[in-house]
């Protein structure tokens, strides 16, 4: 099992956004996360990555396990794609960097700055980060964002190699992907009632 | 880590951040001293281990605010965290990149200043030991601040006002060091008390940067 998470709650701030989360993933396997804009989604891939402790609850996984991707890209603007993704590859323990390079068809584009590159294609080396970490859990935050369907085919095949490789994934994105081994889990039904309780608008509403 | 600091170098050395403005600050502040003060020259080598001291000190702070702010911004912070590489490391990693493109340049600067201010001269091997040694401290005291302040849009005023308290041993040891040397009294208990501070910063906070930035990226 890569991944097991046991009645977990998680906060974004002082607010507690989801309450009761339990779910687990094989290696292999990958899972969907639906729910509305604004649901816990990011809270709850940020809680998994390890940068926010959860209020309750367990998260299982092997140490370094996880490799997680936000919705900001994390690149460098002065960097070319060859230096920001050697910084990444040297960050987590020198591996080659030639497999992104090939996955996202990066290879034109390895001399031009990050500050220079349209947001799709700075997705792209974003999303070419996670085959540099060689991490076996990916966590992704809407990893389509800014992607043509082309580069969504690519990335969605990047997912199937690294699902076939023993590794899984836990994606939050609102497209389908067409990924062979997936299941899907809406949060919807996690969403914390103390949070609802507490809502003003809810109370104005009601 | 070490891929972290030449990253950092490259990026100060490219955008120019770092390295041009601290050191033009340092230049222009105290040239202008002696348009504010008047040129004698008895004044002016009587004030100068103060105002090269005070001069290094507003420059360090000029560049402190840009340390995590940016890296905040693209998001880099936040894989940072969730990378192999520890915060504590990443923090030191930050203080010392810092140190290299603006407290190195200052200590290189800072004996061409002091000609400019009539430094006498049995200081000048003083002056470069004092920042040699004091700066180190200035970049970890303001990494420290940094970490606590990253992700508060506009945050350099309270930066300043959380790390000026904090800065103020390193110069009164650091300026006095010299001073003491200027009169030809032993200026090697002060150096050695900047040194202790150095030291002491550069052990302990980089751990409570760490535990800054922990809070901060929640």
């Amino acid at each position: 099992m890569n991944l097991r998470v046991t009645d977990l709650a998680c906060a974004r701030g002082p607010a507690q956004i989801l309450a009761g989360v339990s779910f687990a993933v094989a290696p292999g396997q990958a899972l969907i996360l639906r729910g509305p804009n604004g649901a816990g989604k990011t809270t709850l891939l940020r809680t998994l990555a390890g940068l926010t402790p959860p209020l309750a609850g367990t998260i299982e996984a092997e140490p370094d396990a996880i490799a997680y991707a936000a919705h900001a890209d994390g690149l460098k603007s002065a960097l070319t794609v060859e230096e920001n993704l050697a910084f990444w590859a040297a960050v987590f323990g020198t591996r080659d960097p030639a497999p992104a390079i090939e996955a996202f068809h990066l290879g034109p584009l390895l001399q031009r700055r990050a500050g220079e590159m349209s947001a799709g294609q700075k997705r792209r080396l974003s999303l070419a980060r996670l085959l540099v970490t060689g991490r076996p859990v990916w966590c992704l935050d809407e990893p389509t964002v800014s992607l043509d369907t082309e580069n969504v085919a690519r990335f969605a095949a990047a997912v199937t190699a690294h699902l076939k490789g023993g590794g899984s994934a836990v994606i939050a994105t609102h497209i389908d992907l067409g990924l062979p081994a997936a299941e899907t889990l809406d949060i919807t039904r996690f969403v914390s009632k103390r949070l609802r309780a507490d809502d003003p608008f809810a109370e104005a509403m009601a | 880590m070490i891929g972290l600091l030449r990253r950092d170098l490259t990026l100060a050395i490219r955008a120019g951040g770092g390295f041009g403005l601290s050191l033009a600050f340092f230049l222009i502040f105290t040239t202008l001293v002696p348009f504010g003060v008047g040129p004698e020259t008895g004044i002016l080598s009587e004030i100068a281990p103060g105002v090269l001291w005070l001069g290094a000190l507003l420059a360090c702070l000029l560049s402190l605010d840009r340390i995590f702010q940016l890296d905040w911004e693209d998001g880099t912070l936040d894989l940072m965290a969730t990378s192999p590489v520890p915060l504590e490391g990443l923090a030191a990693m930050k203080a010392l990149a810092h140190w290299i493109t603006t407290g190195l340049p200052l200590v290189a600067a800072a004996p061409v200043l002091g000609l400019l201010l009539n430094l006498p001269g049995p200081a000048y091997p003083w002056l470069v030991a004092s920042l040699a040694l004091g700066t180190p401290a200035l970049s970890a005291i303001g990494t420290f601040g940094a970490a606590l302040t990253v992700g508060i849009k506009r945050g350099g005023l309270l930066l300043s006002l959380l790390v000026l308290p904090l800065y103020v041993p390193t110069l009164i040891f650091g300026a006095l060091c010299v001073s003491r040397a200027t009169t030809g009294q032993d200026p090697l208990t002060p150096l050695l008390l900047v040194a202790g501070i150095t030291a002491g910063s550069l052990a302990l906070l980089p751990f409570a940067a760490a535990a800054a930035l922990r809070v901060n990226l929640r």
